[in-house]
């Protein structure tokens, strides 16, 4: 080892300013944003109409449903009560607040509650609300001044688990109040729909993402390996992809209760074998190219060699692999919900929403709405993940 | 053929024109190309790559891709083939025209056995089957010189040699007793011996059969073996045309002199007198086993490397001659510690066998390799200046410079304008891109490099400007180089000591002016022979 150390310092002999020694410009440090062959594939897209318009639609979609508290909501923005400001989305404020008897959240939809708003907390609310909120109108009630407050509803005023005074039998038809009629829980179906869709991309995300990470890993590590260790992990895979996943879904929902991270968890626990196999195919074919073994020759450590130069030729692969996973993934959610062994039974989920128009075809509305937002939801996906995977294609060429 | 028809002519191309389409833009592969093969006449198109050369000959039967434009006139026997229905084109394809690729193993069903691969062209353009079909094709690959023909009809194209795989293209191209064969570089992939031996039995054939004969290569000393006229192509255009003594003896053009001349010459620099000792083996063999059964018994081995010893100094240069599986670049591989071998290796006086993968890690630093395909070798996906760089990354070797300046220097000392180094490799040629490899190696300022046929991807021209290059980078860094190559010529114009490498065995050993003047085995003698037969014929 010692004679490693007195080898020459290889650098220290040559001049130290480059510039001047040979009379060439150095480059300006251009690092674009994007590599000049994702330029190519954006470009690519962009000329892809349908992809790029479905990309902006669904966008705005997703953009819309995330802040769905502020379109969707049982109560309201803002109050101005007696001068002061309130915030009911960020701040608990308890019934008392605003002149009530209760010490719990103040109910908003209640009249006795708009009531008290409206006027500043008259006590005569309490038994005729609907005259003293006309009566306020103007400023006076009873020929006296009042402080008259005022607040501000959401689009919908309805959240998710809102339950109706409807005065006729649930699920109620389409009408000015519900755009898209009631559940046979009363619930909107419009706020329901918006949540849900919210909940059904979140969740798709969350587990496509994790489920990618892990079996990119994995099968990275048994194509840059292979032998044994590729061995070995292929027959745990094989085990590990025969287990009843839905059985053991129901048992661990039982033991622990149903909840959105518990499913997560599990989704990502049984879904992580998909990308394997391509990106294990990628690996075992990368792992011979010369510039890897050129990589290596340099003294490059592994898991660089894994990351920096082949990852980059597994992820065309993976990326052809992502649209069936994210509707996959979307189908699990809707059909373990639809099955009843899905999230929380108050949750806003589709696939409860389907079951409903399932039990209730009566009620047309309710199977109409799921279609449609299943229908519309799973196509614009279908349609900007087809555009992603021609523009990877290297053997497209777009005019 | 009788002597009337000689002067017709079979193919005659006129003002050919072909462009390709890729994102919007146009890329003009071919700028108005006219030439005619006449009856019995072999006519070589000759060429750099990317001048156009196997484009014009894909265009003759309207074989290419659809975002080509082609315009001009290809008549074959008066017939036009440009926007010919598809129907009259599969007719003359295979049956009138034949063709030969470069790649004998992909040009293959590698399904198929040898014997349905020709029938099946047999069934297609002449309708024979049966026993009539069989017999035809026993004689097509007896003429073609496959030895025990019967035994080998039921052989898969993995189990032949590239030779023999070669051998059977060319019996299915005249199958149908072609006029006009066009052979798109036959040889490039084939050992010189076999090389030899592919062109001669092309020459018989094709007296026999009368046909045409229209030769793609890159390489003059095969087309002054086979042709009558030569067309010399360069960006798309023919700069000259004649017969082949007069172009050989009398070039006009100035590319085809530079072609001419093309040939890399010159002897190794003087190696320094008292040379540190970089790298020793003594019996190095890289045997891998063949195991057979249920317990994996080790039954034989595969002698990859048998018993190579060889020691090169600071500033000269080894080199090891073979053909295909030779063994040696499994040699260059084990001597790198790239694959497990047995036998000391002593780097700067250090046995490094057995040393662990971190251990030599550190090693890495000087002991560089270069390999063949400058287009595999370079990360798709990494700028030139990210490439160049990463080894430095890894020996820590920017503490006192910035990286960027190290790589610009680098990259004008190989040749290589620094303000590209933003650029992506295929952006450049073949002849920049070993560049770039060889900088990526240089930049750690190593004291052993091996060079794994660094120049046979390459035109000439280039080969001789890359031989040039590793010339000067030797005197001036006193590096050892451990040179392969099938390539005697490249071999004479570098090495001190030539090593000669005949399956795993070393068949010959000893200073270069030896081994050149009097070559001791039959071996040396036959390869030798070969390659200088092509060269001076």
């Amino acid at each position: 080892m010692a004679q490693l150390e007195d080898l020459p310092k290889a650098v220290d002999a040559e001049v130290e300013d480059v510039k001047a020694h040979d009379g060439y410009a150095m480059p300006p440090s251009r690092r674009g944003f994007l590599s000049p062959l994702n330029q190519r594939r954006w470009r690519n897209f962009t000329r892809n109409q349908r992809a790029f318009w479905s990309l902006w639609v669904f966008a705005v979609l997703f953009a819309l449903s995330l802040c769905a508290e502020l379109i969707a909501n049982d109560k309201p923005l803002l109050i101005q009560y007696r001068g002061d400001l309130f915030f009911p989305l960020t701040n608990v404020y308890p019934e008392t607040t605003f002149g009530g008897d209760f010490p719990t959240e103040a109910a908003y939809r209640d009249v006795e509650v708009k009531c008290l708003i409206a006027t500043g907390g008259l006590v005569e609310c309490f038994d005729d609300p609907e005259g003293l909120i006309e009566d306020a109108g103007d400023g006076m009630v009873n020929g006296e001044a009042i402080e008259a407050g005022w607040s501000i509803w959401p689009l919908i005023p309805y959240s998710y688990n809102t339950p109706n005074n409807l005065g006729r039998p649930a699920p109620s038809p389409p009408d000015a109040d519900h755009w898209l009629g009631t559940d046979d829980a009363t619930r909107d179906v419009l706020a329901r729909v918006i949540y849900g869709f919210r909940l059904s991309i979140v969740f798709t995300l969350i587990v496509t993402a994790s489920a990618s990470v892990i079996g990119i890993a994995a099968g990275a590590v048994q194509g840059f390996f292979g032998g044994k260790v590729d061995l070995i992990f292929q027959r745990i895979i094989e085990i590990w992809s025969s287990t009843p996943s839905l059985y053991i879904i129901i048992i661990m929902f039982a033991i622990f209760g149903r909840g959105f991270w518990l499913l997560v968890f599990l989704t990502v626990l049984f879904g992580w074998p998909a990308l394997v196999g391509v990106v294990r195919a990628e690996f075992l074919r990368a792992r011979n190219f010369e510039y890897v073994r050129a990589a290596r020759a340099l003294g490059v450590s592994d898991v660089t060699i894994m990351f920096r130069h082949m990852l980059p030729n597994a992820m065309v692969a993976t990326l052809t692999m992502m649209p069936f996973l994210i509707t996959a993934t979307i189908g699990t959610l809707a059909s373990l919900d639809f099955l009843g062994f899905g999230l929380p039974a108050s949750s806003p989920s589709l696939g409860e929403l389907t079951l409903q128009a399932k039990q209730n075809l009566q009620a047309p509305w309710l199977g109409f709405t799921a279609f449609f937002t299943f229908a519309i939801m799973l196509s614009l996906l279908v349609f900007i993940f087809e555009g992603v995977r021609d523009a990877f294609d290297p053997r497209k060429t777009f005019s | 053929m009788s002597d009337h028809g000689a002067e017709r002519a079979v193919l005659t191309v006129r003002d050919l024109r072909i462009a390709f389409s890729q994102d919007g833009r146009q890329i003009d592969a071919v700028k108005g190309v006219s030439f005619e093969v006449r009856r019995g006449e072999t006519v070589a198109l000759v060429g750099e790559s990317g001048s156009g050369k196997s484009v014009t000959a894909l265009s003759t039967v309207a074989l290419l891709g659809e975002n080509a434009s082609v315009s001009g006139s290809v008549s074959y026997e008066g017939t036009e083939m440009i926007g010919a229905p598809e129907k009259d084109l599969r007719r003359v394809r295979g049956n009138d025209i034949s063709f030969i690729f470069q790649e004998p193993m992909t040009s293959l069903n590698p399904l198929h056995t040898l014997e349905k691969q020709l029938l099946e062209s047999l069934a297609l353009h002449q309708g024979l089957t049966g026993e009539k079909a069989k017999a035809r094709v026993i004689d097509l690959l007896k003429r073609v010189g496959i030895r025990d023909v019967e035994e080998r009809l039921g052989a898969y194209p993995h189990q032949l040699s590239g030779g023999q795989r070669q051998r059977v293209m060319i019996a299915m191209a005249l199958a149908n007793g072609p006029d006009l064969l066009i052979a798109d570089e036959p040889t490039t992939a084939l050992d010189v011996t076999i090389q030899a031996q592919i062109l001669e039995l092309l020459a018989e054939l094709k007296d026999a059969e009368g046909m045409s004969l229209l030769f793609i290569t890159h390489d003059l000393g095969i087309v002054r073996r086979i042709a009558d006229r030569v067309c010399v192509m360069k960006d798309g255009e023919i700069v000259e045309t004649g017969r082949t003594e007069e172009i050989f003896a009398d070039p006009k053009h100035p590319y085809t002199r530079k072609l001419l001349n093309a040939e890399p010459s010159g002897r190794a620099p003087a190696m320094p007198e008292d040379g540190e000792t970089i790298v020793e083996t003594d019996g190095l063999r890289v045997w891998f086993p063949i195991q057979r059964g249920f317990l994996k018994k080790t039954v034989g081995h595969v002698k990859a490397v048998n018993d190579a010893t060889l020691s090169i100094r600071e500033g000269q240069t080894v080199g090891v001659v073979g053909e295909s599986g030779s063994g040696k670049t499994t040699l260059a591989l084990a001597i790198m510690r790239l694959i497990s071998s047995d036998g000391p290796i002593l780097f700067l006086g250090q046995d490094v066998q057995g040393w662990k993968t971190k251990e030599i890690r550190r090693l890495r630093r000087d002991m560089q390799i270069v390999f063949q395909d400058p287009y595999g070798s370079l990360s798709p996906r990494m700028t030139v200046e990210q490439i160049v760089a990463e080894g430095l990354g890894v020996h820590d070797m920017h503490e006192r410079r910035d990286r960027r300046e190290m790589v610009a220097e680098m990259l004008a000392e190989v040749g290589l304008d620094p303000a590209t180094m933003h650029r992506y490799p295929h952006e450049f040629s073949g002849g920049q891109r070993q560049r770039i490899a060889i900088a990526r190696a240089m930049i750690l300022r190593p004291r052993l490099v091996v060079l794994d046929e660094p120049t046979s991807a390459l035109d000439m021209t280039v080969q001789v400007q890359i031989v040039d290059l590793l010339r000067r980078l030797q005197m001036k860094y006193k590096l050892a180089y451990l040179f392969i190559s099938h390539d005697l010529r490249v071999i004479r114009a570098l090495s001190h000591h030539v090593m000669v490498m005949k399956q795993g065995d070393v068949v010959e050993s000893g200073p270069a002016e030896q081994v050149f003047a009097a070559p001791q085995s039959d071996y040396t003698r036959a390869l030798m022979a070969a390659a200088l037969n092509l060269n001076d014929a």
